[in-house]
């Protein structure tokens, strides 16, 4: 019998409110303001608005008070305050080439237009704790330089002239496909990869990164280049029937060219993977091209070997939200449920110990 | 070009979630009557609770067709796109909503999209002018959503309809959704609806 | 909707061929970037304007940003950013739109009225209402560019082997 149970509304309540009061923490401690964690743990900000997959630092700072800190309740949240507004239409294509560059690397060419600008990075810090931070310190002024005038051209575009590296096709007039208004099929084109991955949870991606390089399903990965900075969002209202400026918005994207042996129909080359995300992630950006090369395998006709080439292993399981709701869910009442199991494994154990008493008299 | 003296909803959000209420009540009890006043100044020619059913539902992503009456007026389409951001197709079978003028010069029920077996969501919802709706009518309803049963005046309700929507009904899962809107009251016919004529 | 004779009862919207695009997406983009108090403040200097009424009243929505694959490859949806968009009509017609990141209103009407404003007689006292917003703008920017070019690395060879 299916018994229905209701209650704990009082409990609730008053969960909610000792959540409230935990979050605000000891009275004497002064209250943080949103706009502090919008520009003081910003890296925060950045990565919440990334796998949040809504561009928003002021909303995603405030739901990182909300949430306490815990990111991924933070990233729920802005995936819950999304699904509440219409949706206007979608931008121009970001052109990361029109970028104004706050940081740019390169680990495959030393000298290259535009130069190798580290730009506020950890990099070469001790990652000693700095006590003086707890004190409270005003840092000195940065240095200042006269900015290289000039495009910074992407390194994959330097490489283009030889034809050593694969060209990407713009393929435009195409539909772009986008996962939250159709449900995910298998397989997926690079199009639904991409836009899964830049939403994908970062630890994950960051895993399976790791693991190409380790030898699952390895892909000779080099950084062409890593470039971090602002991009100006454009969007063409019906109305208007020019691109309107949206304004900038910050982009991490990195390029990996991945060496590729070639097969009938292409010639010894590299081949590419992509990553590209909102805000200052670097480890975000470079996990995101390794799994993207590594998608890419039945492309050019590589076997699936490892967990990280195989898109419906990846895709269905990158996204922390869906992943942390299914998990989660195990904590809410199954009483039913277990009360079945209970009755099953009693019965289980009756046959069991019925048989071994049988064997037992046969035995004898 | 958009005429200046139409508007769109007052209050975009509580407007659209009034009307969104209103059908939701209407699809959910087949054939009751739903008293609705819109609150917006569509152009001359596009009836108001067709208007705001359209800023409800639509937006940039929504293929809308309009009945050669509506799309002989290109102000309405202009509206449409300005509002919702919708846009217009001259094919009624990937219509996601049909904005319907006149019942009796439709095509038929068949010519709009039916979904298909893995997503009958997919199907068009046609939303029909019509001069009247009455609680007590010559159409018998009955279905999920209805008690026993109910019955419902439309005028206009051309000869062979209720033939049409039976086949309609014989599709289940797939099939179209009617929504029928008179001045101020709207009422829905839901695929899962029998319809009989008394 | 772009084309069509113009007419004193309708709406005559701004097509792509006006040859002031590229100086109204400038002013745009100054508009984009400011807070909602100096372009308030901008508004206000102006003095006697003609009176604004809403097209279609100011409201925050999506708006889908797209990369390539490579950055110049096949379209792709990064996420969405939120959008604040703002339509309104002067009193003798023109009209003025908005749209900007985030989700503030009342800066996306103001920014809408501006728009209107510039197109006509107003524009040279609209442009310098945002001087001084277009000089904060360039001097952040500039503060941060040098700044950045300060981390470039100027690299040396080591001279090796013998002498």
């Amino acid at each position: 019998m299916y018994v229905a149970v209701k209650g704990g509304e009082a409990a609730i309540d008053n969960a909610h409110a000792l959540l409230a009061h935990e979050r605000r923490g000891p009275a004497d401690v002064p209250e943080i303001a949103p706009d502090q964690i919008e520009h003081q743990l910003s890296l925060a900000v950045d990565r919440v608005m990334a796998e949040g997959s809504l561009y928003d630092p002021a909303l995603a700072a405030l739901a990182i008070k909300q949430a306490r800190g815990d990111l991924i309740e933070a990233i729920f949240l802005v995936r819950a305050f999304r699904t509440t507004l219409p949706r206007f239409g979608h931008s121009e294509p970001l052109d990361t080439a029109r970028m104004a560059i706050e940081r740019r690397i390169s680990a495959t060419y030393k000298d290259l237009p535009g130069g190798q600008v580290l730009g506020p990075t950890f990099d070469y810090t001790h990652r000693l704790i700095d006590f003086m931070l707890a004190a409270g310190v005003t840092p000195p002024e940065p240095a200042e330089a006269e900015p290289e005038c000039g495009a910074v051209p992407r390194v994959t575009d330097l490489l283009d002239g030889e034809q050593l590296i694969e060209a990407e096709t713009p393929r435009d007039g195409e539909p772009v496909g986008d996962l939250t208004r159709a449900p995910l099929d298998f397989p997926a084109d690079r199009d639904l990869r991409l836009q899964a991955l830049a939403r994908g949870d970062e630890g994950f991606l960051l895993a399976l990164g790791y693991s190409t390089q380790r030898g699952y399903g390895r892909t000779h990965p080099f950084v062409g280049e890593i470039r971090f900075g602002e991009v100006m969002a454009e969007f063409v209202p019906e109305e208007l029937g020019f691109a309107v400026p949206l304004g900038p918005v910050a982009l991490t994207e990195c390029q990996m060219v991945n060496q590729f042996h070639g097969n009938a129909e292409q010639p010894p080359q590299f081949t590419r993977g992509y990553g590209l995300v909102f805000g200052q992630s670097e480890r975000k950006a470079m996990s995101m091209s390794l799994v993207d090369r590594a998608l890419r395998t039945r492309e050019f006709g590589e076997d699936v070997v490892a967990p990280a080439q195989d898109e419906e292993f990846v895709l269905s399981h990158c996204d922390n939200v869906q992943a942390t709701g299914f998990v989660e869910h195990l904590k809410l009442p199954h009483y039913v449920d277990f009360q079945a199991e209970l009755g099953l494994v009693r019965q289980m154990r009756a046959e069991h110990e019925a048989a071994r008493e049988t064997l037992r008299e046969a035995a004898e | 070009m958009l005429d200046v003296a139409s508007t769109g909803f007052a209050d975009p959000v509580l407007d659209a979630q009034a009307q969104f209420r209103a059908l939701a009540d209407a699809l959910a009890r087949p054939g009751s009557l739903r008293a609705f006043t819109p609150r917006l100044t569509p152009p001359v020619g596009f009836p108001a609770a067709l208007a705001s059913i359209a800023l409800t539902v639509a937006d940039h992503e929504t293929a809308i067709w309009l009945d050669p009456a509506f799309a002989a007026d290109p102000g309405i389409a202009v509206w449409l796109a300005f509002h919702s951001g919708a846009r217009t197709t001259s094919d009624p079978s990937e219509a996601a909503f049909a904005f319907v003028a006149d019942i009796r010069a439709m095509p038929p029920l068949a010519a709009f999209g039916l979904g298909d077996e893995a997503y009958p969501d997919r199907s068009t919802t046609l939303v029909i002018a019509v001069e009247s709706l009455a609680e007590e009518g010559a159409l018998v309803l009955s279905g999920p959503g209805i008690e026993t049963d109910r019955r419902l005046g439309v005028t206009p309700w051309p000869e062979g309809f209720s033939a049409q929507f039976a086949a309609n009904r014989a599709l289940f899962p797939r099939g179209v959704d009617l929504i029928l809107a008179a001045q101020g009251v709207i009422a829905a016919l839901p695929r899962t609806t029998r319809i009989r004529e008394a | 909707m772009t084309d069509g004779p113009a007419n004193d009862e309708q709406i005559q919207p701004q097509a792509s061929a006006d040859r002031s695009v590229a100086a109204r997406q400038a002013l745009m983009a100054t508009m984009a970037a400011a807070l909602y108090e100096e372009l308030g403040a901008a508004l206000a200097s102006l003095g006697d304007v003609p009176a604004a009424t809403d097209i279609r009243p100011a409201e925050s929505g999506l708006v889908m940003l797209r990369g390539r694959a490579g950055g110049d490859g096949r379209a792709f949806n990064l996420g969405e950013a939120t959008v604040t968009r703002a339509a309104v009509r002067l009193a003798d017609g023109r009209t003025g739109f908005a749209y900007h990141l985030g989700r503030d209103s009342r800066k996306a009407r103001v920014a809408a009225i501006l728009d209107g404003l510039w197109q006509g007689p107003e524009r040279p006292r609209v442009e310098k209402a945002l001087a001084g917003l277009r000089e904060r703008l360039a001097a952040a920017a500039e503060t941060k560019a040098r700044r950045v070019a300060a981390t470039r690395v100027d690299f040396f060879t080591m001279v090796r082997g013998e002498d």
